[in-house]
């Protein structure tokens, strides 16, 4: 069990701004974040290798704080690839368990499972600098799970990989963790995707702060703010300003917004998100297209309303013109409000409070 | 084309390779030659040209007035070029780790304000260097001795493997020591089990640079040393007399380039950052 309470670094750049967190063992968190969100700095705070201002960190309930960092029991998985290029692949994973005092024989033994299991058995006498990323990725994953550490902290470990070594990878991963039972997993990404399907619990993390926690299915229906629900949507949801009156929802320029099914707050400026399945073909919305590309099996639209700017999802592959008028409908099912102050105030009629 | 281009780059290469080995073979023809084959014009194969002596060679290993032995001056030379070669690279490798890995702050002075501040004392003549350590070394009883002028080559050649090393650093990833820390390491280990092995290319530039710019100083041997230690530069000038004995100074300078020629042969492999590639994608 690892807590922080109030977290505090002032780096020049990203600084964490009172974080505090619960993260128990057996579980996999996923941190996902906009680069500079602070996700990096928390690792790093944690790990001891960026000063803290203020909080602490407790693993086990013992405060760690001052705690050097080789003394930690934790380990880190950088974004960029980085082993020991003086050491063989076997060495490399060897490295933490001899720094634990093991003997070279048993150190190199358990190095050797750990690889096999990374699958890079037949690699052992290689350097680093041969193998390919996605190799040496793995090398210095196998190099933080020998260790067995309490906390293994991986961030953004397939950001440097290409396409298809990456969603590889992710497939894996669930397996190459598995063991590790009794550890706290925290797991950096700026992808939605990513985060959803390899956490247990998706941390939200915005300007230095953590936003949103939980379920990932959870958040995705329901981000509790409008900064949760920009980070984890993915293509991006649509933000138009609009308001209430006269318990009609509209948008900024004075079109009325379609709201069956929702709750209206009294009246006043809300913004209207849109996700991109919320607009389809066909309607009574008119929209001039702007740019459009292909994601996998489908096709993003931008569109440009005379109340803002929207993202549009179709499926199949299709091009489309840019500067061509469309018209398009939306579906308020799809819609969340949200207050001036960025809370989610969707109530749809079938809920509760 | 390509064979054009193939064959201009052969006919370059072969120029400059004659035009850089050729100094070296007039030396050696030079240094078997004797009064009468330097004065009667330019010769250049023995036996052929002119008939070989070994007078060049055996008069740098006799004494009195036929000649000088260097082999004094050869051992004060490598003791005084290799200890403070050693030294200013332990020294100057330390200091150049802790330059590109903690932040120093004294007042307005930073890192990049101490880096530039061993490197400044390269920029002076050494002129002007040459009162204030006669000085120094007479303070100290260190004039003329081996260990004096270990001092002041080490303040010579410190700045050479400042330099060279903080370059080499900066060029390994922070994460490679913070790595080496999260696997167990503390500071000083990360910097010996994994940052040091790692630095063999650099160590060898900048042990290059010392023993090259040691081994040739001329100016503070000559200035800080009189009889009792003597080193290679100044024991070639003693040769000259009023007839200059050419077939010996040809001698002489081949001997004393060949431990340098030597060490670059040995070292050659190492002069590349090949060795870092994999520490960091």
């Amino acid at each position: 069990m690892l807590q922080i309470d109030h977290l505090t670094t002032a780096d020049a750049k990203v600084s964490l701004d009172d974080v505090s967190f619960l993260f128990e063992a057996g579980n996999i968190y996923t941190i996902l974040g906009r680069t500079g969100a602070g996700k990096t700095e928390l690792l790093r705070a944690l790990m001891g290798l960026n000063p803290l201002t203020d909080g602490e960190v407790k693993l086990d309930k013992e405060n760690i704080t001052k705690r050097p960092i080789r003394d930690r029991n934790m380990s880190l998985v950088y974004q960029q690839f980085i082993n020991y290029p003086h050491l063989s692949v076997l060495d490399n994973v060897a490295f933490p368990l001899r720094r634990q005092g093991k003997k070279k024989a048993q150190a190199q033994a358990l190095a050797s499972t750990m690889l096999g299991t990374v699958g890079l058995g037949d690699f052992l006498h290689r350097r680093p600098s041969q193998l390919s990323g996605g190799q040496q990725q793995r090398v210095a994953l196998a190099r933080a799970m020998v260790k067995q550490s309490s906390i293994l902290m991986l961030d953004e470990p397939l950001a440097n990989l290409d396409y298809k070594l990456r969603e590889q990878l992710r497939e894996e991963f669930p397996r190459l963790v598995s063991d590790n039972e009794e550890s706290v997993i925290l797991y950096t990404t700026t992808e939605p995707r990513e985060a959803m399907e390899l956490g247990n619990t998706m941390i939200v993390m915005h300007d230095g702060k953590i936003i949103a926690s939980g379920a990932p299915a959870d958040l995705f229906a329901n981000p509790p703010t409008k900064d949760t629900a920009s980070v984890i949507s993915d293509p991006p949801i649509s933000f138009i300003s609009g308001f209430v009156s006269n318990k009609t929802l509209y948008f900024g320029e004075g079109q009325i917004a379609p709201s069956d099914g929702l709750q209206l707050p009294p009246d006043g400026p809300v913004t209207i998100a849109l996700r991109p399945n919320a607009i389809e073909r066909g309607g009574d919305f008119s929209a001039k297209i702007g740019l459009s590309e292909f994601s996998g099996s489908q096709t993003i639209i931008h569109l440009d309303f005379a109340f803002g700017r929207a993202i549009m999802m179709v499926d199949g592959i299709e091009a489309f013109n840019s500067g061509d008028d469309l018209r398009i409908s939306i579906q308020a099912e799809q819609m969340m409000l949200f207050a001036p102050d960025g809370r989610n105030i969707t109530i749809r009629d079938n809920q509760d409070g | 084309m390509n064979k054009f281009y193939h064959t201009l780059k052969t006919i370059f290469l072969l120029g400059w390779s004659i035009f850089v080995v050729f100094p070296f073979l007039w030396a050696l023809s030079t240094s078997f030659k004797d009064a009468n084959a330097i004065t009667s014009g330019a010769t250049y194969i023995p036996w052929v040209d002119f008939e070989p002596s070994t007078q060049g060679w055996t008069s740098l290993f006799t004494t009195g007035s036929r000649g000088i032995n260097i082999i004094g001056p050869f051992i004060d030379s490598a003791a005084v070029t290799l200890i403070a070669s050693l030294v200013s690279l332990i020294l100057g490798t330390l200091a150049a780790y802790g330059l590109s890995r903690f932040e120093y702050r004294l007042g307005f002075v930073k890192n990049a304000d101490i880096t530039f501040f061993f490197i400044s004392q390269r920029i002076m003549p050494p002129i002007v260097l040459a009162i204030p350590f006669f000085l120094m070394l007479k303070e100290l009883g260190a004039l003329d001795t081996i260990f004096g002028l270990v001092l002041v080559y080490v303040a010579l050649l410190l700045p050479i493997a400042v330099w060279v090393m903080t370059d080499f650093f900066a060029g390994i990833p922070k994460e490679l020591d913070e790595m080496a820390m999260t696997d167990g390491c503390t500071p000083i280990g990360a910097f010996f089990r994994v940052i040091l092995p790692n630095s063999v290319p650099g160590l060898v530039v900048a042990g290059m640079f010392c023993l090259i710019f040691g081994w040739n100083d001329f100016f503070f041997a000559f200035t800080l040393t009189f009889t009792e230690t003597q080193l290679l530069p100044v024991s070639i000038v003693s040769l000259n007399s009023s007839v200059t004995p050419w077939w010996s100074l040809s001698a002489f300078a081949l001997i004393s380039v060949a431990p340098l020629a030597l060490v670059a042969v040995v070292v050659e492999r190492y002069m590349s950052r090949g060795t870092m590639s994999g520490a960091i994608r």
